[in-house]
């Protein structure tokens, strides 16, 4: 652990604003007010943070639709996001994505992306660019376990290889594709990164419920990475804390696991812990970290409400640039 | 003016772009041909010799031979755009869209309007089209009506190598992503190309022949065989306006309207199918706007809808013919 105590705090409030982002939207969409389907990232806050805190905007991610979390993680503006969850004008997209496509070219999120398997190749272009700029820069795809089955991303891995480009293939392997076992979906006995690492690539594996563990994956990867060594992947054992997409009912559970998880599991629970033990930030610190963020997320969801609401004409622009 | 080959037009301009602009890119299977070969990189040089060179000129770094994975070059290019380069991606055959189409209509096609228009996706996508040499139903189809149906994606069908230089130039230089339709069968046309930095703005189609009587709507390879039809018929003194439309996406509605205000009487000619169509697309503006100055029910001239099929004498009965184009046009101008 050799993170300042600056950085110890700002990952724990990301790691916090992701939670309570999505723990908030689990409760407000209970009141029918939020349209459309969302996929909320709850557990997994300390991947999306663990990576992302290794990287600045000239390096690209592309996400998923459980996206929330990488887009929170890579800069993207909170209350804008909120706003555009409730399908505002004012909304990162303009009311025009919603959940599952925030996207912030500036801050190097290249989108949340609401196919499956989608993200993998286009991270693999925006490395063959990081590659022609010759400045270090990196890639990185975020894919769960149901996007490792795709071929899409298959073929980047693969490309990526081929083409040794600096792309990271982050899979999030919380257990579940949709409402499907990994077990049964991922044919070596759930092993993702066996799979990458028979494309020829080198790869990691981590602990997806602790920040600490993630991060200093991370910096192993980066380094080779950056290096010049090709494309890398990693694959960290987390959890997800809601079903596949709100209104899921979740039939699939074991008994007690949801408890037992939250319980056992949880990444801010386990940060918390560990950073206390070690007397490296008392629970003073996080809990004033705790009250700033739930008082953020408040005035998102009170901006939300407030915000100006596209109109019909609205429809007909963004198409192309040009016409 | 330079006599050149629709090939050599298309080679030329990608060459020139990458010359002139740095950020261009070039990636495709077997666009170089070769690597990991004995013959070496450039033993091929790409099949459609459209390539040819251009890995030793411009190098590895941006002339990217890719494994056969049509959904990871697509979204490669994408990729590229989203980080600020303009990549031309190749399709060998334009129907490898089917493996790739999330790429083309989800992702690329998606990108600015999900993202609130704050996004550019500067991705030329160049497939070669069309039938006519038994390559049986997966390497023949003519897509662009499939491929017009889909808001966000400009789609551009040349017929000509001064159009190939002019709305190649056009479709690297824009900013939304664009499908480049090259017909199989144009490779090898030749034709005069003006000098000069030129460049055709999309949406604007060519009257390649004028004409009082009919209107004959087109694009790609029929354009040639309407103008021949058009010149037989101009000797016995009926008059057609051919209209080469070169993009679909964007339609030049304007000139399509003009003319059936003068003629009264439509045909669209085209290779893609028949059901929701270039062709019924074409049909319904016209008469939803101009409906008053039709004089004939319009007409279409297409492939059946089937699939393309392989041996010489079926392929011959599915493609538009020359003589299919002057029956329908006598068929219209005797009607009543």
């Amino acid at each position: 652990m050799q993170l300042s105590r600056d950085a110890l705090l700002r990952s724990y409030r990301q790691m916090k604003v992701i939670r309570e982002f999505e723990e908030r939207l689990h409760t407000e969409i209970m009141t029918g007010e939020i349209a459309g389907f969302t996929h909320l990232y709850c557990g997994q806050e300390a991947v999306a943070v663990g990576v992302c805190e290794h990287l600045d905007n000239v390096d690209k991610i592309i996400s998923t639709h459980r996206g929330h979390g990488h887009c929170i993680a890579k800069g993207c503006d909170v209350p804008t996001m909120m706003k555009e969850i409730w399908g505002s004008a004012e909304g990162t997209c303009k009311g025009k994505g919603g959940s599952m496509h925030i996207a912030d070219i500036d801050q190097g999120m290249l989108g949340a992306n609401g196919i499956v398997g989608g993200g993998a190749p286009i991270a693999v272009g925006a490395a063959m660019a990081a590659k022609m700029d010759g400045q270090g820069k990196v890639s990185i795809a975020f894919s769960g376990d149901g996007a490792c089955n795709q071929g899409t991303t298959f073929e980047a891995m693969n490309m990526a290889v081929v083409t040794k480009v600096p792309a990271i293939f982050v899979f999030e392997n919380n257990h579940y594709s949709e409402h499907t076992g990994v077990d049964y979906a991922v044919g070596t006995s759930g092993d993702i990164a066996s799979r990458a690492e028979a494309f020829g690539m080198k790869v990691w594996r981590g602990n997806g419920v602790d920040f600490f563990s993630v991060y200093e994956t991370m910096r192993e990867v980066l380094d080779y990475v950056r290096a010049g060594n090709g494309p890398a992947a990693v694959e960290f054992d987390t959890e997800r804390f809601f079903g596949h997409f709100e209104g899921d009912p979740q039939r699939y559970r074991g008994e007690g696991e949801l408890d037992r998880i939250r319980e056992q599991r949880d990444c801010l629970k386990i940060f918390r812990e560990k950073v206390t033990q070690a007397k490296l930030l008392d629970g003073a610190d996080l809990d004033a970290v705790d009250a700033e963020v739930m008082s953020l997320i408040e005035a998102s969801v009170e901006g939300a409400r407030a915000a100006a609401r596209p109109t019909a004409e609205d429809v007909l622009t963004d198409v192309y640039i040009s016409y | 003016m330079a006599r050149m080959m629709y090939r050599e037009a298309v080679l030329r301009t990608i060459f020139e772009e990458m010359e002139r602009d740095e950020n261009v890119v070039m990636l495709g299977e077997d666009i170089v041909g070769g690597m990991g070969t004995a013959g070496g990189p450039e033993a091929i040089g790409g099949i459609w010799s459209t390539s040819t060179g251009l890995f030793d000129k411009f190098g590895g770094g941006r002339v990217i031979d890719t494994p056969i994975s049509e959904s990871a070059i697509i979204g490669a290019a994408n990729g590229l755009a989203l980080s600020g380069k303009r990549p031309i991606a190749e399709l060998m055959f334009a129907d490898f869209i089917g493996v790739s189409l999330d790429q083309i209509w989800n992702q690329m096609g998606k990108f600015r309007y999900m993202f609130g228009g704050k996004s550019k996706c500067p991705a030329v996508v160049r497939m070669a089209y069309g039938a006519g040499f038994n390559a049986a139903p997966q390497h023949s189809q003519s897509v662009h009506s499939l491929l017009t149906s889909m808001p966000g994606l400009k789609v551009v069908i040349p017929s000509t190598p001064a159009d190939v230089v002019g709305l190649l130039r056009t479709a690297i230089r824009d900013d939304d992503p664009v499908m480049f339709l090259e017909h199989k069968a144009l490779y090898g046309a030749k034709g005069e190309v003006p000098d000069g930095d030129y460049t055709i703005p999309f949406g604007h189609a060519r009257l390649s022949r004028a004409g009082q009587d009919v209107t004959i709507v087109t694009c790609g390879l029929m354009v040639g065989f309407c103008e021949r039809v058009a010149d037989k018929l101009a000797a016995e003194g009926i008059g057609c306006d051919v209209i080469d439309l070169r993009t679909t996406s964007p339609l030049d509605e304007e000139a399509i309207l003009d003319s059936v205000e003068v003629t009264g009487r439509l045909i669209v000619v085209d290779e893609s199918v028949p059901r929701c169509s270039l062709a019924t697309d074409i049909i319904s503006l016209v008469s939803e706007k101009a409906f008053s100055s039709l004089k004939a029910p319009p007409a279409m001239v297409t492939p059946p809808h089937t699939p393309v099929p392989f041996a010489r004498e079926l392929e011959s009965a599915y493609l538009p013919s020359t003589d299919k184009i002057e029956a329908a046009v006598r068929k219209i101008l005797a009607w009543r």
